[in-house]
């Protein structure tokens, strides 16, 4: 009957200005149907998880262009996961070396993009990964 | 699991304070899941604690600047706050961009804050619908205080004030001639006017209009004249604070009027019945839809009113002779 919307969390943790391509991203998540919670910069892991329960979001994907990914990012995931919320895939992007990469996959990150990615290879990612929490 | 005992323990653990769930019961009453009523029909008898501000306005006005002022405010004095935060679908995508939470973040790890964004998916009714019962499900949680944010255009916005106690209308400078176009919808059911960034130009003058649009009613119900108060130099904080603890203390004052007036009463009386026609049209026309997009019949009829062979009022008034027996 009523449409079933992807929630997906768009934040930017830690000390990092540069949102444009977050706010790309969540413009782009809106134009494929999602609704798209977005909370801006400077956020602590902590802000993030709060609100993505809160919001009982489908997804988070992080932005980070400052270096700091590999803290901040599985900082994310080891909080969800205290918070009983460790079912919320996060993704991440930004400036992050590839030798990171396999880090941030063993930290339980799920899927990092990064510069150069096209916007619709994340959707696809998206809607073969993620599917809208169960009813209650 | 049998369903009531689940149904119970989902009831119950909202109580408790699972954020998560309760906002897993909200999207559940977007989706218009039969089994979240059940769950707020459980958690109904919790209800009627809370007061409701209602705090609407042109996009850019404000909003969310003053809601997360409020919610400073009602925390520095002991209060829960909940927060609904209402942002427009898209109408070709069916997405949205929920960004009232950018201005409130600063609460985010407060045990005593609940925000909750919700997008309008183009449903005017079924809008106000899922907002009733997410007040309920807050004011159940034990929120004590509950912001109900909206951009307000017009009369669909007017529905989900209805839930509200307090309305508060933000405004700014430089509106000019669209204030006249409010007059007829969002600006009859204001109990408080507040021009924003008043310190920018044109702010007196859009004081004088707002006087002298007031000064035309000439009996204001319960005699509560709204008042029209002014935010400016968010630039200095403490300034700030200081107006909003202003404006919070005329919020404080309308309840007191509400309450003194009986007021009070009518309007819990007429929240009870747009929530009650709201329900009953979900619980008649929602099956019948379904039933009729099952079986194909929907499409049936529409194609035949589209190509002129028939006429809406024809078909539906042929529809309750059918299903209403």
């Amino acid at each position: 009957m009523a449409q079933k919307n992807l929630r997906v969390m768009v934040a930017k943790p830690g000390l990092d200005g540069h949102d444009r391509g977050a706010r790309v991203l969540a413009r782009s998540f809106r134009d494929a149907g999602y609704e798209v919670i977005y909370t801006g910069c400077h956020q602590t892991p902590e802000q993030i998880v709060e609100a993505a329960l809160q919001e009982d979001v489908d997804l988070i994907g992080l932005s980070c262009l400052s270096g700091a990914h590999k803290h901040l990012f599985p900082r994310v995931v080891r909080l969800l996961d205290e918070r009983g919320a460790g079912d919320i895939p996060v993704i991440g992007g930004g400036i992050i070396p590839d030798k990171d990469i396999s880090y941030l996959y063993e930290q339980g990150i799920r899927e990092v993009f990064t510069p150069g990615t096209h916007i619709q290879t994340i959707i696809d990612w998206i809607e073969g990964n993620v599917t809208p929490r169960e009813a209650l | 699991m049998h369903k009531d005992q689940t149904d119970m323990s989902t009831a119950e653990r909202i109580r408790g304070g699972d954020i998560r769930l309760a906002s897993r019961l909200i999207r559940n009453l977007e989706d218009k899941n039969p089994r979240a009523r059940e769950v707020v029909k459980e958690l109904f008898p919790w209800t009627g604690r809370a007061r409701v501000l209602g705090l609407t306005g042109a996009p850019g006005a404000g909003k969310s600047t003053i809601t997360d002022h409020l919610i400073s405010s009602y925390r520095a004095t002991g209060h829960t706050v909940g927060v609904l935060a209402v942002d427009p679908t898209s109408p070709f995508s069916g997405g949205a961009i929920l960004g009232d939470r950018v201005r409130m973040q600063k609460h985010a790890e407060d045990k005593g804050v609940f925000i909750r964004s919700l997008a309008t998916r183009g449903a005017l009714g079924g809008l106000a619908a899922a907002v009733d019962d997410a007040v309920h499900v807050l004011d159940a949680m034990g929120m004590d205080r509950i912001i109900l944010e909206t951009v307000g255009t017009g009369q669909s916005e007017v529905d989900v004030m209805n839930n509200a106690h307090t309305v508060l209308l933000a405004l700014t400078p430089g509106l000019g001639d669209e204030v006249q176009t409010l007059k007829a919808g969002i600006m009859e059911i204001a109990d408080l006017f507040l021009i924003n960034k008043a310190d920018q130009k044109g702010a007196s003058k859009l004081y004088q209009e707002l006087m002298r649009m007031l000064n035309m009613v000439s009996e204001h119900h319960s005699g509560w004249r709204p008042p029209v108060l002014m935010l400016r130099d968010i630039a200095h904080p403490e300034d700030f604070a200081q107006q909003v603890e202003e404006l919070r203390a005329k919020i404080d004052e309308h309840y007191q009027v509400l309450v003194d007036t009986e007021v009070l009463a009518q309007r819990e009386y007429r929240k009870a019945r747009l929530q009650f026609l709201n329900s009953l049209r979900t619980s008649l026309l929602d099956p019948v839809v379904h039933e009729l997009e099952e079986s194909g019949e929907l499409k049936d009829i529409v194609q035949r009113i589209a190509d002129k062979r028939s006429d809406p009022h024809t078909l539906a008034d042929e529809l309750r002779s059918r299903f209403l027996r």
